[in-house]
C-alpha cells in the first residue's frame, strides 16, 4: 500500500494506551467528527502526528522509488507514443513524491531526515517495488493494475482528516487517472497484439498477481486494529476491503481481454467477496524485512543518487561570499 | 530547393534532440534533488517532442518514412548527431555543463530558423524557441550557481567543462551543404552559429568566475554529423530498440 496504516503490535500497543489532554481530544474529535479537515497549526494528538507522519513519508518514498522500474525503461520504449507517455507518468510519480513530502513536512519532519530514514531502513515504501520490471510488458502491467491497485488506496485516503495530506492526494489522484488511462491503453494493445506480445503480457501478469494482492497489506484477521486510527479518519477501510475493491473493479477487465490470472481458487463469492488462493503472506513478511528480490538495488540507487550528489545540495545551500557580488 | 541538403540538416537536429533527449531522460529517478530530476525529465519530454516534430517534416514534407522509423529503425551509420550528445550522462556536473552547451547553440540555431525559406521549419521554430528559453535558464541558472557554490563546485564545473568543450565544437561541424542551405535561406550555416554561440557562452562562463578552455581545432571531436560516431551509439541505439526487435511486426 502506498499509504500503509499497518501497526505492529508493539505500535498498536503505544497508540491505544497513549493519552491526551482529555478537554482538547474531545473538541479534536469532534471536529473530525464534523468532517472538518486538521490544518498544520491545529492541536492534534502525539500519536495523530505520529502515524501520519509515518503514513504520508511511506507514501512519498514508495513514489519516488516507484519511479525506478518504471524509468528504466523509458529508454526503451517502443516508440514516440509510448516514450513521451512514459518519461511524463514517471516525472509525475516524481512530482507526487515532492507533493507528499512537502505534506509530511508540515507535520515537523523535513524531507532531508526522510530521505535520510529511507536510506537507512527505518522507513518503508511500497512493497509492490520490490519486484523486478522484467520486460515491457511489465509497462503495461504497472500502468494498469499497480497504478489502479494505488488509485484505490490513494482515493479512499483523499477523505481523511489531514487537510494537507487530502489535498495533495486529490491532485494526485488526477493526475493518476491518466496514468491508468495510459496504462490501461499499453495493457490492450499487447494483449490484442501478435502472440509475442500477447505471452510477454500473460507472462508479467502471472509474476505481479501475488505482489498485488500483497500491495493492500495482510488480511484483517492478521492486522493490528486501531479503533482511534479509524475514529481519527487516518485509516479509513481496512486491508481486505480496498483489496476486494480492487479484484472487483480489475478482474473482470482482465479476464475480458481472454487473460488469466495465476490462482484456480480465484473466484467471486455470492457475497459478493472476492475468495483467493493463499498468496503466501510470509513473502510478503520477507520481502517488507529487506528480502525481496530488488530491496538492495533500490535503496542502493536512492543512495547513489542521495549520497553522489551530496556536493550539489551543499554548493546551492551554501553559496560562497563570491556569488553576493552583483553580477555585470 | 535541395531535398538533399534540408534533409542533411533536419536529419541532425532531429537525431541530436532524440539523443540528449534519451540521455536527458536516464536522469529521471536519480537526480541530485527532487526539482532536478523533473528538471531533466521535463527537457528529455521537449527534446523527445521536438525530434518528432522534426522527423514528422521529413516525413510530410520529403516522403520519407514515419518518425516512429526514422527514429526507432535506421542505423548508427545513419544517425547524423554530434558526438557532445551520444556521451554517457557521466556526473551531474558533465550533464548539467553539455545541458548548457547544447542548450545554447539549439537556442540560436532555433532563432537562426525562425526566418527560414523552409515554412514547416520556421513555423517549428517559432514555437520550439519558447521552450528552449526555458532550458536555457535552468542551465545558466545551475551553472551560475555551482561555479560559486562551493570549492568542489566549481572544481568539478571546471573540468567538465574544460573535457566537454572538445566535443561541443563538434555541433558545429560543417555538412557538404553549407552554401546551398545558406543561398537558398535555409539556414545560416554552422559558422555564423558557432560565432555566436561563442559569444554567447563566453560571456555566461566567464561571469561565472569559470575559465573559458581554449582548444585548437585539432582536438575537436567532429564525425558525428558524417556517421561517425563514438562508441556510446551503438549501445544507446541498441538500448532504445530492444523492445521494438523482439517482434518488429507488432504495433506497440
Ligand atoms: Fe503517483
Ligand atoms: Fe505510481
Ligand atoms: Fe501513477
Amino acid at each position: 500500500m502506498y499509504g500503509n496504516t499497518s501497526l505492529t503490535a508493539e505500535e498498536a500497543k503505544v497508540l491505544n494506551a497513549s493519552v491526551e489532554d482529555p478537554q482538547k481530544l474531545e473538541a479534536f474529535e469532534a471536529r473530525i467528527t464534523r468532517g472538518e479537515k486538521i490544518e498544520p497549526g491545529d492541536w492534534m494528538p502525539e500519536q495523530y502526528r505520529k502515524q501520519l507522519i509515518r503514513m504520508i513519508e511511506q507514501h512519498a518514498h514508495s513514489e519516488i522509488v516507484g519511479a525506478l522500474p518504471e524509468g528504466t525503461w523509458i529508454t526503451r520504449a517502443p516508440n514516440f507514443k509510448r516514450k513521451l507517455a512514459l518519461i511524463a507518468k514517471v516525472q509525475d510519480e516524481i512530482g507526487h513524491g515532492q507533493l507528499l513530502y512537502s505534506a509530511a513536512e508540515t507535520l515537523g519532519k523535513t524531507r532531508e531526515q526522510m530521505l535520510m530514514d529511507l536510506l537507512s531502513g527505518k522507513s518503508k515504501y511500497s512493497n509492490v517495488f520490490n519486484y523486478p520490471a522484467n520486460t515491457w510488458a511489465d509497462m503495461a502491467v504497472i500502468g494498469f493494475l499497480v497504478d489502479g491497485a494505488a488509485i484505490v488506496n490513494q482515493i479512499i485516503n483523499s477523505k481523511g482528516s489531514y487537510g494537507p495530506y487530502c489535498r495533495a492526494l486529490e491532485r494526485i489522484c488526477y493526475e493518476e487517472s491518466f496514468h491508468l488511462k495510459q496504462g490501461h491503453d499499453n495493457f490492450v494493445y499487447l494483449a490484442t497484439g501478435t502472440p509475442v506480445q500477447r505471452a510477454m503480457l500473460q507472462e508479467a501478469l502471472n509474476r505481479w498477481y501475488r505482489p498485488l494482492l500483497h500491495f493492500f497489506g495482510p488480511s484483517d484477521r492478521d492486522s493490528q486494529h486501531s479503533e482511534k486510527l479509524m475514529k481519527w479518519r487516518v485509516k479509513l477501510a481496512s486491508n481486505d476491503d480496498m483489496r476486494n475493491q480492487f479484484l472487483d473493479q480489475y478482474v473482470p477487465k482482465i479476464y475480458e481481454l481472454g487473460l488469466t490470472l495465476p490462482d484456480p481458487e480465484l473466484k467471486k463469492g455470492d457475497d459478493g467477496i472476492w475468495v483467493f488462493g493463499d498468496p503466501d503472506w510470509d513473502e510478503f513478511k520477507r520481502v517488507i524485512n529487506g528480502d525481496g528480490p530488488c530491496n538492495k538495488e533500490r535503496i542502493e540507487v536512492r543512495r547513489y543518487s542521495e549520497l553522489a550528489h551530496r556536493w550539489v545540495r551543499e554548493a546551492l545551500l551554501n553559496p560562497n561570499e563570491k556569488y553576493a557580488i552583483p553580477m555585470a | 530547393m535541395n531535398t538533399e541538403a534540408i534533409k542533411d540538416l533536419l536529419y541532425k537536429m532531429a537525431d541530436d534532440a532524440l539523443v540528449i533527449g534519451h540521455r536527458n531522460s536516464e536522469w529521471t529517478g536519480i537526480g541530485p534533488m527532487l526539482e532536478e530530476d523533473l528538471a531533466f525529465s521535463s527537457m528529455a519530454q521537449d527534446k523527445v517532442g521536438h525530434s518528432q516534430a522534426l522527423y514528422q517534416i521529413i516525413h510530410t514534407v520529403f516522403g520519407e518514412r514515419e518518425p516512429d522509423v526514422l527514429a526507432f529503425q535506421r542505423s548508427e551509420k545513419e544517425f547524423k548527431c554530434c558526438q557532445l550528445v551520444e556521451l554517457p550522462i557521466g556526473e551531474y556536473d558533465f550533464s548539467l555543463i553539455r545541458h548548457f552547451l547544447f542548450d545554447h547553440a539549439e537556442a540560436l540555431r532555433y532563432e537562426m530558423l525562425t526566418t527560414s525559406t523552409l515554412m514547416p521549419l520556421a513555423q517549428l521554430a517559432k514555437k520550439v524557441r519558447g521552450e528552449i528559453k526555458y532550458h536555457v535558464m535552468h542551465a545558466d541558472t545551475f551553472l551560475k550557481q555551482l561555479a560559486n557554490g562551493s570549492e568542489e563546485s566549481k572544481a568539478r564545473m571546471q573540468a567538465s567543462l574544460n573535457y566537454a568543450m572538445p566535443y561541443a565544437l563538434g555541433i558545429f561541424e560543417k555538412s557538404a551543404f553549407e552554401d546551398t542551405l545558406i543561398g537558398e535561406g535555409v539556414f545560416g550555416g554552422e559558422e555564423k552559429l558557432q560565432h555566436l554561440w561563442l559569444e554567447k557562452v563566453t560571456g555566461i562562463v566567464t561571469t561565472a568566475g569559470l575559465q573559458m578552455p581554449q582548444v585548437d581545432e585539432a582536438k575537436i571531436i567532429y564525425g558525428g554529423r558524417k556517421g561517425f560516431h563514438s562508441e556510446y551509439l551503438k549501445s544507446l541505439l541498441d538500448e532504445m530498440t530492444e523492445v521494438t526487435r523482439i517482434d518488429p511486426s507488432a504495433e506497440w
